[in-house]
């Protein structure tokens, strides 16, 4: 994976990733993103809910499309070549015609590739959508993967290859998947969400190896933290990690969430992000 | 005939496994000379598409029966699409599975399992 | 016995009963199907007794020695895994359409690594898990493999307690195929009500009436009545009302399952609604 030359880039884009869900990865995201007066995009295409939060009014939806192979009956022999190289069991042969599985269908194109009498064809679908507006002030946009298909990367992929310029804030899928590795391309610098428990340390120490593999300068926030020393910090210490800041343990936030509400609308919270994205600027180093 | 029946294990011994796309063995019965054969489910190592490729598999055995616990959407639009029939039946020995199908005891699946997402 | 513990979204708090529930059961295998953070070993001090290589999707290798560097390779890939003759395998979906364009020969697909399968001898059974490689997709093949190896060292008569998968995709189907019985975790909160309904569907195409408990219900009690008019509304059983608990932090902290806690609240709840489950499913 190559390194994103910033001199070439006119924005700047941070992930924010966590090990596992439910880490406060879209909290942080939406709150940070208005304390830095940031556009935020939701890449978590298949729970996108950064949206409840911010509460935008949608004025721009596009569709994602992805190609899919169309079969001309009138020159497929039925031979059942296209079905042997499909590595995804996307085409299968029933004896009287070759049927398609669009769902399983990468796109890749090796079908076509062998089809020695020129019967496949490409055709173009719907897996989802990008919409676009603007809540509490900042730009936000989602990308959403419709129901019942399994491929997010193409939604992804589409939302990210057309960032606007200026400083993005990229609400990533959780976890250390394919999802998350595909965001990871985009990004020039990434924020680590997790807690101070085993678990979040656990699923932190792989966040930290994906992210070294492309070498882009991050931190950590520490969320839900009880403001003592625990085995997080430890960890950030030995491992030389820069810790961005930290959000505490408080009721008060767990009930704003459970509602829906920007924690950056109250006179409180709003002081903790506003450190939080000076910490940020401090880290990533950036002017 | 061939009557194909997804399986835990590889004789008529064995139990029917409900799952079809990612069972372990496939046991098959030739009704004509009483003959049975045991394969291994290439949907197994298939990381998706499991059922797809089980159903494949038996079409290119020339089964003309399928005896399983259920079937996903595209295994049953394939297994539909191919002329094979297919039974439903409970967790038993394989032996009274093939009993119950003689006796005409057993259901055909005419609809297929929850359209579930179809990668990995 | 197959128990299956589901949450649509993460952080419900489903590996916390999962392994409360685990530690109720006398005679249990544990299974550990929410690979992409698999942490309930963490409770545990138990023994690898084995491991082996788990491989999934597969990967192309371009062969330097035989290639001309004539790049349609590079021209073929959708997916723009292929910079100066070499493969990038995080990018690379495995299609193949590189090795047959290759005039070369030179490009073959080779399977890939995903991670390794566990298991572990904990003190009252075992636990069937799995560490996956960064980037590697838990699929409903490992499931199935895990689900398998657990089967193996349990009779019908052994409770086995499955921390699913979170989500609704190919993973979670696998978790749920041939269970006996799921128990969804939700918690009082928007997203925790819309992804409850979309795992109660899925459970019921696969012929389950879930069990529905709900986590931390009192931090939000009018979101907690909405829950529960749904799980009425749709003839479930509601097992639990878990009250919020600091004592959950720190047994999180400690690595003790929370049943060990005396004068927990959530631990008392927990024991109930084990009560209510054995009741249910034996």
């Amino acid at each position: 994976m190559e390194d994103i030359d910033l001199e070439e880039e006119d924005n700047l884009n941070i992930a924010v990733l966590s090990g596992k869900g439910g880490t406060g990865k879209t909290t942080i995201s939406t709150n940070l993103a208005l304390a830095l007066g940031a556009k935020y995009i939701d890449c978590d295409v298949e729970e996108p809910n950064g949206f409840l939060f911010l509460k935008p009014n949608i004025v721009n939806t596009e569709e994602v499309m992805v190609e899919y192979p169309v079969i001309d009956e009138d020159k497929c022999t039925d031979c059942g070549v296209c079905v042997d190289v499909c590595q995804f069991n996307a085409l299968a042969s029933a004896g009287n015609g070759i049927l398609l599985f669009e769902k399983l269908c990468h796109g890749c194109g090796a079908c076509e590739i062998v089809c020695k009498y020129g019967a496949l064809g490409y055709g173009k679908r719907e897996v989802g959508r990008i919409e676009k507006g603007m809540g509490h002030g900042i730009n936000c946009s989602r990308g959403i993967l419709n129901i019942g298909e399994p491929m997010a990367v193409p939604v992804i992929r589409s939302i990210l290859r057309n960032l606007d310029d200026g400083l993005n804030i990229i609400d990533c899928p959780p976890g250390t998947s394919c999802n998350v590795v595909t965001s990871l391309r985009y990004a020039d610098g990434a924020i680590l969400v997790t807690e101070p428990t085993k678990f979040g340390l656990h699923d932190l120490e792989r966040a930290v190896e994906l992210v070294d593999m492309f070498s882009i300068p991050f931190g950590v926030i520490i969320n839900k933290d009880d403001g003592r020393e625990n085995i997080v910090k430890s960890y950030c210490k030995d491992r030389q990690i820069e810790i961005i800041g930290t959000v505490p343990y408080s009721d008060s936030i767990a009930l704003a969430y459970s509602k829906g509400e920007m924690l950056y609308a109250t006179q409180d919270n709003r002081a903790l992000f506003d450190h939080l994205a000076m910490g940020l600027g401090e880290v990533l180093e950036w002017t | 005939m061939k009557i194909a029946i997804s399986a835990t294990g590889q004789t008529v011994d064995s139990m029917l496994d409900k799952r079809f796309g990612r069972c372990q063995y496939f046991v098959i019965q030739d009704t004509e000379t009483g003959e049975v054969e045991t394969v291994e489910n290439k949907g197994l190592t298939s990381e998706g598409g499991a059922g797809i490729a089980a159903s494949q598999q038996l079409i290119d055995e020339g089964v003309e029966v399928i005896i399983t616990g259920n079937l996903g959407p595209n295994a049953f639009e394939l297994i539909e699409k191919s002329g094979i029939k297919a039974y439903k039946c409970h967790e038993m020995v394989i032996r009274d599975v093939l009993e119950k199908y003689g006796s005409g005891e057993l259901l055909e699946i005419e609809e297929s399992g929850p359209a579930h997402h179809g990668g990995h | 016995m197959d128990l299956v513990v589901l949450s649509g979204k993460g952080g419900t708090g489903k590996t916390t009963i999962a392994a409360a529930l685990s530690e109720l059961a006398k005679e249990v295998t544990r299974v550990d199907c929410d690979v992409d953070a698999a942490n309930l070993h963490l409770y545990y001090e138990g023994k690898d007794i084995a491991r082996e290589d788990f491989y999934g999707g597969k990967v192309a290798y371009i062969d330097g020695n035989i290639c001309t560097r004539c790049g349609s390779c590079e021209h073929v890939c959708r997916f723009d895994a292929i910079e100066d003759f070499r493969v990038m395998p995080l990018a690379c979906e495995g299609c193949g359409a590189c090795t047959l364009i290759c005039p070369q020969d030179a490009i073959e697909l080779k399977p890939e690594k995903d991670g390794d399968v566990y298991t572990t001898q904990l003190d009252d059974g075992i636990l069937s898990r799995a560490e996956m490689e960064i980037g590697s997709d838990g699929s409903g093949m490992l499931i199935t493999l895990l689900r398998r190896i657990a089967r193996k060292y349990s009779d019908d008569e052994t409770l086995t307690v499955i921390d699913g998968s979170p989500g609704i995709g190919c993973p979670v189907i696998a978790s749920i195929t041939g269970s006996d019985a799921v128990l969804v975790v939700t918690e009082p909160t928007q997203s925790g009500l819309s992804d409850l309904e979309r795992v109660v569907k899925l459970s019921r195409h696969f012929d389950i009436d879930p069990m529905v408990c709900i986590n931390k219900y009192d931090i939000n009690e009018d979101m907690g009545k909405e829950i529960e008019a749904f799980v009425e509304e749709e003839g479930l059983q509601l097992v639990g009302k878990i009250p919020f608990d600091d004592l959950v932090m720190e047994s999180i902290h400690e690595l003790k399952p929370i049943v060990y806690y005396e004068g927990s609240s959530a631990a008392k709840a927990i024991k109930d609604m084990w009560l209510t489950i054995k009741s249910l499913i034996f």
